[in-house]
C-alpha cells in the first residue's frame, strides 16, 4: 500500500531560481535564506520518497486566460521547465508517475472533487524552485513528481477548507494504490507578499507565524482563515497558502491518529525579492 | 443580485478577479506570446506594430508602452501575465513591483530588506498607511515639489 508519510511546505519565489541559477547562493544577500535550506536538503537525502506529490500554481505558464482550472493533476509521462519569459530555468526535466497520478485522479473524483486531468503541460517556477530549494542542482531529480495545480491567479480562488478537504481526499487516494510507495506531499506558495499598486511589498511576518503555530497544531482551524484575511493580512499574493493547507490535510494526524507527527524543521525569512520565505517540514512519527 | 466582493476596500490593491479577466483578455493573451523567444524580439524591434496585431485598446496599449504597470492593472491586467513584459525588457519581478509604487529601484529594495512594507495602516482605505492614495507617489518622487 502506498502511504504519505510526510509533508514539506516552502515558498516558490522565482528569484530564488535565478539565485540557483546565476550561482549567487553564497552572496550576502541569498546566504542566509539558502542556509535554512541546508537541513532540507540533508533531511530528503536521509528520507528519499518514491514520489513527491507537488502541490503548486502556475503563473500563467501551462493555463494563460483560455482555461483555467481551479485543480489540475498532472498524469504526463514528463513535464518540460517553461520558458517564462527569460528563458527555461536550466533545470532537469520533471519525471510524472502516470499510474499513481491516474489512480489518485480517478479516486478523488469519486470523492467528489472535480479535476482537471492534464496529459501535456510545462512546469513553471512554481514547481522547479521547490525542487531546487529540498534537492539542490542533481543531474536528475530524485524520484517522479506528480504536479497539482491551483488556480490562485483569477479570483475566487478555492477556500482554504476546500482545499483541507481535498487533502484529506488524496491521502485517501493514495492509501487505496497497492504498490508500496512512499509519498511526500509538498504544499507551496505563499508566505506574505504583495506584488502589485501601491501596497507592493508588503510583508507581515507576526501573521504569518502565527498563521504558521496555527496551521501545525490546529488546521482544522487554519482552514477557516477566509480568504479576505489572506489579502488584508499577508497581501495579495499572501492567498496562495490555501495550498499548504491541501498538504496538511493528507497528513495521518488528520486521519484520525492525532500527536502522530513531528515538525522537523521550520525556517522563515525576509526578504527574497518582494516575498517573506516561509519553509517546514512536518514528518510522521 | 450582486456577487460578494469583500476585497474593494484594500488601499493599492487591485483583485484579478472574473470581471478584471474580461477585461484583461486579450492584454494578457498578448503577454502569453511573450514566452517565445521570437515573438520577443519581434515586440522589442517594433512594439507599436507588434501590439497592434493584437486586438486590445489603445489605452492598453499605450500602458504596455509606458510600461505603466498600475495602468494596466486598471485595465484588466494580471501581474503573472504583465511579468512577461518585465522579463522581455530584462526586469526582475523586484524591478516591476518597485516600478507601481513610485519609489526608486534603490528605496524599494531598501524597504524590502528592512523587513517590508508594514500592514499597519493599510488594511483598509481611509487608514494612513504607506499604501493610501494620499500618500502616492512615494519615496523621493513624493516629496519632490513639497
Amino acid at each position: 500500500m502506498a502511504r504519505i508519510t510526510a509533508s514539506v511546505y516552502t515558498s516558490h519565489v522565482p528569484a530564488i531560481g535565478a539565485a540557483i541559477d546565476l550561482g549567487k547562493t553564497q552572496e550576502p544577500y541569498w546566504q542566509p535564506l539558502f542556509q535554512g535550506y541546508e537541513f532540507s536538503k540533508q533531511w530528503m537525502k536521509d528520507n528519499k520518497p518514491d514520489v513527491i506529490f507537488l502541490v503548486y500554481n502556475d503563473h500563467a505558464t501551462a493555463f494563460s486566460l483560455d482555461m483555467i482550472p481551479t485543480f489540475a493533476i498532472g498524469t504526463a509521462a514528463e513535464f518540460i521547465p517553461a520558458d517564462e519569459g527569460f528563458g527555461p530555468r536550466p533545470v532537469p526535466k520533471v519525471i510524472g508517475h502516470p499510474d499513481l497520478a491516474s489512480h489518485i485522479a480517478h479516486s478523488v473524483i469519486q470523492q467528489d472533487f472535480d479535476l482537471t486531468i492534464v496529459n501535456k503541460m510545462e512546469v513553471d517556477h512554481g514547481l522547479t524552485v521547490p525542487l531546487s530549494l529540498m534537492c539542490g542542482e542533481p543531474a536528475a531529480w530524485p524520484c517522479p513528481v506528480i504536479p497539482f495545480a491551483v488556480n490562485v491567479v483569477q479570483y475566487p480562488v478555492p477556500s482554504g477548507q476546500r482545499c483541507f478537504n481535498l487533502g484529506k481526499a488524496i491521502r485517501k487516494a493514495v492509501e487505496s494504490y497497492d504498490e508500496d510507495l512512499n509519498v511526500h506531499i509538498w504544499g507551496t506558495g505563499g508566505m506574505s507578499h504583495q506584488l502589485q499598486g501601491a501596497r507592493a511589498g508588503l510583508i507581515n511576518r507576526e501573521w504569518d507565524n502565527a498563521w504558521l503555530d496555527k496551521m501545525i497544531a490546529d488546521p482544522a482551524a487554519c482552514a477557516k482563515t477566509p480568504h479576505i484575511d489572506y489579502v488584508r493580512e499577508a497581501g495579495s499574493e499572501g492567498v496562495e497558502l490555501v495550498m499548504w493547507l491541501i498538504a496538511r490535510g493528507a497528513m495521518q494526524d488528520i486521519a484520525g491518529d492525532p500527536g502522530s507527527i513531528r515538525v522537523r524543521h521550520r525556517f522563515y525569512h525576509v526578504p527574497a525579492s518582494n516575498t517573506a520565505v516561509g519553509h517546514l517540514i512536518l514528518q510522521d512519527v | 443580485m450582486a456577487l460578494d466582493k469583500p476585497y474593494q476596500d484594500i488601499p493599492g490593491t487591485i483583485i484579478f478577479d472574473a470581471d478584471q479577466s474580461r477585461k484583461g483578455y486579450w492584454l494578457n493573451q498578448f503577454c502569453m506570446s511573450l514566452m517565445k523567444a521570437t515573438n520577443r524580439e519581434r515586440f522589442k524591434r517594433d512594439q507599436r506594430a507588434y501590439l497592434d496585431e493584437w486586438p486590445m485598446s489603445e489605452d492598453q496599449k499605450q500602458a504596455v508602452i509606458d510600461m505603466d504597470l498600475n495602468r494596466a492593472m486598471a485595465l484588466g491586467g494580471n501581474i503573472y501575465f504583465l511579468a512577461k513584459i518585465g522579463a522581455t525588457h530584462g526586469l526582475s519581478f523586484q524591478q516591476m513591483a518597485g516600478s507601481m509604487t513610485g519609489m526608486s529601484e534603490e528605496e524599494y529594495r531598501a524597504m524590502m530588506l528592512a523587513g517590508g512594507r508594514s500592514v499597519e495602516g493599510n488594511r483598509v482605505i481611509g487608514e494612513d498607511g504607506t499604501a493610501q492614495p494620499h500618500h502616492q507617489p512615494q519615496g523621493q518622487a513624493g516629496r519632490k515639489g513639497h
